[in-house]
């Protein structure tokens, strides 16, 4: 076996395990740049998976995508009521919002489609290659013969990068996340963009979690999002609270979860549960190295006043 | 709502961040009556809550309340073998939680650290299966060891590193997770290795069980005694005073207090772990008497929602956590006998816990109203 025939499928599957982490970690920088860590993302992520089983079950692929952005929204909104609207414990709040988000998409779907574990088929969404760029040697394929909605990731990345620097609603939200009272009295509606950024977060966490479910396994299983949303938090860490650098640490650990499918490929020999345990230790691996030099948003996790 | 919200946060409402208040004798009386309101608001909250989802998701309410009902204290072998005995690992694990959320250490972990516990349990009897109550004795000292290991994980990367713990808990919870399923399937696997679990501990070496009361062990007793002295300490001793100043605010506690934060701040790490894992250890030697892969239903998330309903005080996990225990006991029998998804349950819990986290944000909120009040009543006395 040559070099290729491993490195071309790694790249591809660093690409599909990195596209819902870095989606859900790009709305989770636009979060935490208002000062907030929403831990319930990884129930967004849950929830939008949900969402889009049953949307793809009723009215095919593009209901599925709406169904589940809308149920990471529903996520999101009963974050933003409780925490933004009501100032309660973010921390607490979060954890309690993803265990209600596990226990909703688990009672629906025994509920609804029965508990006998008969895993339904979904309709996934096909790679769309694109045109020149995907013909490029080893690199092409894997990072431009992709579903749709990794392009989407591609485009949302740089535009949000732009968006905070560039624009007066960046600023504005930049401004909330390191002092926040300075920020209301310069006229900024600090609320309203607190609960805007989290339900927008909540909506690309559901569109994650629809990933999953349309791009990935064509199937939904209870827990599927598996701590993804605690990998997407500790990727914006990683990523510095850049949006540019988000998506480099989602790769990074997309390249990390692949390389278990590289190592079977090798016939490697050791126990398959390191492999399975490598995103895990990365992300405490990277935490390690990067958190206490990059600097978080100075209000990030502060009670709300 | 607002009715509501007053006898919710009442007297011993469930708060975070506010000490526990020690009522003088004259005022008992009255913090009793609300005890006694607290508690029948939130059983009616949690009967009222099932039985709403029970409706919308188009159940027959009366059939699976009735299997909640004799699931969980209907009778006596429900009561004893099913609720109390998953109580045990419940308080155990509450108890971390509540000792770190003090201590202002987000501890999500317990579920990992009580893997680690149960996993050092099983290594230290199956390696050590003939020296009867020694053995018992030290799994269960290897387990708190094993728990705290693991935690202190947390506790290094927090203080070193500057890790949130939130998130470190987390991965190490899945380490725990993958770290057991090697185990029982590599060097801890019964000797056919047909099955993914360790051999089952010898007779002597398991906890006792308490007479009459079916499966129920004496790991009942270990918990209950645990949570006694756990909140009379942190009533009571300088020590359980340090954490809450910690957890408060730990600038006032470096500057005024001559508290070593850091010092304090990883001994919560220490001790939440330990008491997870000797709730690992406990499930192991009392209930299980083997390790496997699904040892623990997620004891350790619901910890979090059994140590916030108890306000954080240990004495009322005592009764948080039979609740729990009573709801996830009923949830397996209403899935049996009337087709209702256990997890059912977990929604119920979820709202528990916003619940009280609500009415916790709007006490604050009428409470600080009046602050400027009561500046001027000290710059007055002053």
């Amino acid at each position: 076996m040559n070099e290729f025939e491993i490195i071309a499928p790694f790249l591809a599957a660093t690409v599909r395990t990195a596209t819902p982490l870095a989606l859900a970690a790009l709305g989770e920088v636009l979060v935490e740049r208002v000062g907030i860590i929403n831990i319930g993302l990884e129930g967004a992520i849950l929830a939008g998976a949900f969402g889009a089983l049953v949307g793809a079950t009723a009215g095919g692929l593009a209901a599925g995508y709406v169904a589940a952005i809308g149920g990471g929204l529903l996520i999101g909104a009963v974050f933003a009521v409780c925490v933004v609207g009501l100032r309660t414990d973010q921390i607490i709040t979060g954890t309690a919002i993803t265990l209600l988000s596990v226990g909703a998409t688990g009672t629906l779907y025994r509920a609804l489609y029965g508990s006998s574990g008969a895993a339904l088929t979904l309709p996934t969404s096909a790679p769309v290659p694109i045109p020149g760029l995907s013909s490029i040697p080893i690199v092409g394929a894997a990072f431009f013969a992709q579903p749709p909605v990794t392009y989407a990731a591609y485009v949302l990345a740089p535009l949000l990068a732009w968006w905070l620097v560039r624009t007066h609603v960046g600023l504005a939200v930049r401004a909330i996340g390191e002092q926040p009272a300075a920020a209301a009295a310069a006229g900024i509606r600090v609320d309203r963009l607190r609960a805007l950024a989290v339900l927008t977060g909540g909506a690309l966490g559901g569109l994650a979690g629809g990933t999953l479910v349309l791009a990935q396994a064509g199937t939904f299983a209870e827990n599927m999002s598996s701590g993804r949303g605690f990998i997407a938090i500790a990727i914006v860490v990683l990523g510095r609270w850049r949006p540019m650098g988000v998506a480099l640490a989602a790769l990074l650990f997309g390249a990390a979860s692949a390389l278990q499918f590289a190592f079977q490929a090798m016939a490697w020999n050791a126990p398959y549960q390191l492999f399975l345990v490598m995103p895990y230790l990365l992300t405490l691996a990277a935490l390690t190295g990067v958190a206490g030099r990059a600097r978080a948003p100075a209000s990030l996790g502060k009670p709300l006043s | 709502m607002r009715w509501f919200s007053t006898l919710f946060a009442g007297g011993h409402g469930a708060t975070v961040y506010t000490a526990p208040r020690t009522p003088a004798p004259s005022r008992l009386a009255m913090s009793a009556l609300r005890f006694a309101t607290f508690v029948t608001l939130v059983l009616s909250v949690v009967v009222l809550a099932t039985a709403g989802l029970l409706a919308v998701g188009g159940f027959d309410v009366r059939v699976a309340l009735a299997a909640l009902w004799t699931g969980s204290i209907g009778s006596w072998y429900a009561l004893t073998s099913a609720t109390f005995v998953r109580a045990v690992p419940l308080m155990l694990t509450g108890c971390a939680v509540a000792v770190a959320f003090r201590a202002g250490v987000f501890n999500i972990g317990a579920e990992g650290q009580l893997l680690a516990g149960a996993a050092a349990a099983a290594a230290v009897v199956l390696a050590a299966p003939s020296l009867g109550i020694v053995s018992l004795l030290l799994a269960l000292v290897m387990g708190a060891v094993g728990g705290g290991v693991w935690a202190s994980i947390a506790g290094i990367l927090r203080s070193r590193f500057g890790v949130l713990e939130v998130i470190s808990t987390i991965m190490l919870n899945f380490v725990a997770l993958y770290a057991v399923s090697y185990l029982v399937r590599g060097p801890l696997q019964e000797p056919t290795h047909a099955y993914p679990q360790s051999l089952p501990i010898a007779e002597s070496v398991r906890l006792g069980q308490i007479p009459g009361a079916g499966r129920l062990h004496v790991g009942l007793l270990l918990a209950v005694g645990i949570l006694m002295v756990a909140g009379w300490m942190m009533r009571y001793t300088a020590g359980g005073f340090r954490l809450l100043v910690v957890g408060e605010n730990p600038a006032a506690a470096a500057s005024a207090g001559l508290i070593d934060v850091g010092a304090v701040t990883f001994r919560a790490f220490l001790c939440s772990g330990a008491l997870a894992g000797l709730a690992g250890a406990v499930e192991v030697l009392g209930v299980t008497f083997a390790l496997y892969e699904n040892i623990s239903p997620g004891y350790g998330y619901t910890a979090i929602a059994v140590a916030l309903l108890a306000g954080l005080d240990p004495w009322r996990i005592v009764l948080s956590a039979a609740l729990f225990a009573a709801l996830e006991s009923g949830a397996g029998a209403m899935q049996r006998d009337a087709g209702v998804p256990s997890t059912l349950v977990m929604i119920v819990e979820a709202l528990l816990i916003l619940a009280v986290v609500v009415t916790q944000a709007l006490r604050r909120r009428r409470v600080s109203a009046p602050s400027a009040l009561t500046r001027a009543d000290l710059v007055a006395g002053a």
